[in-house]
């Protein structure tokens, strides 16, 4: 294996899967979109409090937390393979580029959907980006306009693929000569509004937990995104070559997990030395919710370390998965407990998202599945299928 | 991942150009940014809890002057699910910007006492002088007069992404989650009665003067004034606006040290003055430093002058451009949909 491999990689052209789109799965996952469409009504019609718990002590709630920033944190795979391939230049990763940008593009779109409804006066969003009103102390302007910039930036990205499939060569030559500036602002954008996710929190002084508020939290957000959106790349490419019957491509997805493992490592390092260094590592000893969702979280980080520490464990189908799982949720649990475990307003302020505010949050995720299903099927996305040597 | 030596120096050299970048930046801007400072003319209330006597008519006064519903609170403590059939807040919320509560220990009998005794307190805006519902609002619908220093909120502006609710550390901005045009709520110092030469409602009315409304150089005078009298003894204090004439003739109360809002979060131009401890008025212990000037400090020094930004942008460019330039369309065709795939 190169160290610095050109372009020579043998992987072969990707292609639309085919098949039926309409399959008893595809069907399934439309009932929450359905469910999710009749709470949304709800929510238009009576406002936000008909459908979610959310109240003055804690207004932002799982459409915040889990949709925006875990959704997006998850499609974090889109930009970090994109980094490995183009910027790292390791070309080994070329098969995962474009299934990593569809899953990031549609996570995206969800987050930014999200953002939508979760808007008290939506109709105004358009002031965001309005010189008149934008407020460039605020760290959320600088996240939605870093993240509608993105999403515009990825469908540059996704370009090719639709023009591949209906044959547009003139603009797909056209496009390519320029894609590589497209490619280099879609690793910069996340970079930047991943860690501002973080920082969204600063602001909030001591009403985050000290286990969790931390001037680095913009560094711990950025550090652990990578390793959920490489893991999220992970288990899709688990779950097609489970669904679909594909191979599972061992090989790259091992090397993959190793840059999380060092990323979850850089991850560890950081956020003890930063706990000792404020002097709130004490606060993990005393009983309270957020200090055993950090034992958890801390578990969860280290599990890649020592389960894929090996060359073989790295090409175990089984462990990969189970590295990448922790791995993702490690993260996932890192910003829950951030954005609402670790947050407390004061006395009598309590939040549990309602069963409305699950709906819609489950039909975002079907909407994402759904979405990654017929791009594939429709769009040249995954390689062409091979013969595969490598499982029996 | 296998990196060779080469390239490892190449991208340690990148990353630390960035983060140089990036802390120098951080550095420059750290020093920039400090607490803000008070407007020199800034308005505010004096609230002296050891003058109030609970009569709770600042409230309905504030609803008066702001047009607000009043609040049918359900009366559980009396009698099953009865609602009030008049304004019973127990809270500040969207329907109510301003409220007197209670302190109560054992028989509540001493007026200012721990122990067997009552307090009051007022919740409303701070006014604080570097706020973080401005710092974070991302669309100015937040903003802070540079003159009079009142905190004001623009509907027409807002998108109601609740950042100013989530992040005040008094819990003072509220939202209306029940209506499909919801507000946020929060009081403005009355700014909209100025115009006639009026002042806060609820200095207005207070009969005691244990709201007063002034300006906060003003007030903090009169603060100096009641702390060096010797408690328990009579004096006049001034009542509704500072300065007007009017008067109350009342005992000087045995104040604790500590004065709220002096401090906390860079200072407030809503001041506290009390009896009891405000630990046992639910008035939440704050740091000296603004949380928005620790937001901002990170945020512009990140991306001071866009310097890190626009560094790490060149070298993503520059190395995509290199090593996507053999990138060409696929020449082998897609084969036809659906081959070898059940």
């Amino acid at each position: 294996m190169s160290a610095n491999a050109e372009h020579s990689h043998p992987h072969p052209a990707p292609a639309p899967l085919g098949g039926k789109l309409l399959t008893p799965v595809t069907i399934t996952f439309l009932i929450p979109i359905i469910v999710m469409g009749v709470m949304l009504a709800f929510r238009f019609v009576r406002g936000i409090g008909a459908v979610t718990n959310l109240n003055d002590g804690y207004p932002w709630g799982l459409w915040i937390a889990w949709d925006v920033v875990i959704g997006s944190a998850l499609a974090g795979g889109g930009f970090t393979v994109a980094l490995l391939t183009y910027i790292l230049n390791r070309g080994e990763y070329h098969p995962l580029v474009r299934p990593a940008l569809v899953a990031a593009l549609l996570g995206y779109m969800q987050a930014g959907f999200s953002v939508m409804i979760d808007l008290g006066r939506w109709w105004d969003f358009w002031h965001i980006f309005w010189p008149k009103y934008a407020q460039l102390n605020s760290v959320l302007f600088e996240v939605a306009l870093c993240i509608t910039a993105y999403i515009i930036v990825m469908w540059m990205e996704f370009m090719p693929v639709v023009m591949e499939r209906f044959g547009w060569k003139r603009a797909r030559e056209r496009l390519n000569k320029t894609l590589f500036f497209f490619v280099g602002v879609g690793v910069l954008l996340p970079t930047m509004h991943q860690s501002s996710l973080g920082t969204l929190l600063v602001v909030f002084g001591n009403q985050i937990h000290p286990l969790y508020q931390s001037k680095l939290l913009p560094l711990l957000f950025l550090t652990s995104t990578i390793g959920m959106g490489l893991s999220a790349v992970t288990l899709e490419a688990g779950v097609s070559s489970l669904g679909l019957k594909r191979p599972f491509e061992r090989e790259i997805l091992g090397k993959l997990l190793n840059v999380g493992r060092l990323l979850a490592g850089i991850y560890i390092v950081v956020r003890i030395a930063d706990l000792i260094y404020r002097g709130a590592i004490g606060s993990a000893f005393q009983p309270s919710l957020p200090a055993l969702t950090f034992w958890i979280e801390m578990f969860l980080f280290s599990v890649p370390l020592w389960l894929l520490a090996s060359q073989e464990s790295r090409k175990h189908g089984g462990k990969l998965l189970m590295g990448a799982l922790s791995l993702a949720f490690a993260g996932i649990l890192y910003r829950l407990s951030a954005f609402l475990v670790a947050y407390d307003t004061g006395a009598g302020w309590h939040y549990f998202p309602s069963l409305g505010e699950m709906a819609v949050t489950f039909g975002l995720i079907s909407f994402e599945v759904v979405g990654i299903i017929f791009a594939i099927r429709l769009l040249p996305i995954l390689p062409a299928a091979e013969p595969d040597t490598r499982t029996t | 991942m296998t990196i060779d030596r080469r390239n490892f120096l190449k991208l340690a050299t990148r990353g630390a150009a960035v983060t140089a970048a990036a802390s120098a930046g951080v550095a420059k801007v750290a020093e920039a940014r400090p607490n803000k400072q008070m407007p020199e003319e800034a308005l505010g209330l004096l609230f002296d809890g050891t003058l109030c006597i609970g009569c709770r008519a600042c409230m309905p006064a504030c609803k008066e002057a702001n047009n607000m519903p009043p609040e049918l609170t359900p009366l559980e403590m009396q009698k099953g699910d009865v609602n009030a059939l008049w304004d019973a807040p127990l809270d500040i919320s969207a329907k109510t910007l301003n409220c007197i509560k209670a302190y109560s220990n054992g028989t509540g009998e001493t007026k200012d006492a721990v122990v067997d005794g009552h307090a009051f307190t007022k919740k409303s805006c701070y006014h604080c002088v570097d706020p973080s519902c401005v710092s974070v609002c991302p669309v100015s619908a937040m903003t802070k007069d540079p003159v009079n220093g009142i905190v004001s909120y623009s509907v027409d502006a807002c998108i109601g992404c609740r950042y100013c609710v989530a992040s005040c550390p008094f819990g003072v901005p509220r939202f209306e989650y029940d209506s499909p045009k919801p507000k946020i709520a929060k009081c403005e110092l009355c700014k909209h009665r100025m115009a006639d030469g009026k002042y806060s409602a609820c200095a207005e009315v207070c009969p005691t003067g244990a709201t007063l409304y002034g300006k906060v150089k003003d007030l903090k005078a009169e603060i100096a004034r009641r702390k060096a009298l010797e408690p328990g003894t009579m004096t006049t204090f001034p009542r509704g606006r500072i300065g007007d004439g009017e008067t109350y003739q009342g005992r000087v109360g045995k104040y604790v040290e500590h004065v709220y809002g002096e401090k906390e979060i860079g200072g407030t131009q809503v001041l506290h003055l009390s009896g009891v401890p405000f630990e046992l008025l639910d008035k939440p212990a704050l740091p000296d430093i603004s949380p928005a000037s620790q937001s901002e400090t990170i945020q512009h020094g990140l991306y001071y002058g866009l310097i890190a930004p626009a560094t790490f942008l060149g070298i993503l460019v520059a190395a995509a451009r290199r090593n996507m330039r053999d990138e060409t369309t696929p020449t082998t065709p897609p084969p036809p949909e659906g081959k070898g795939t059940p």
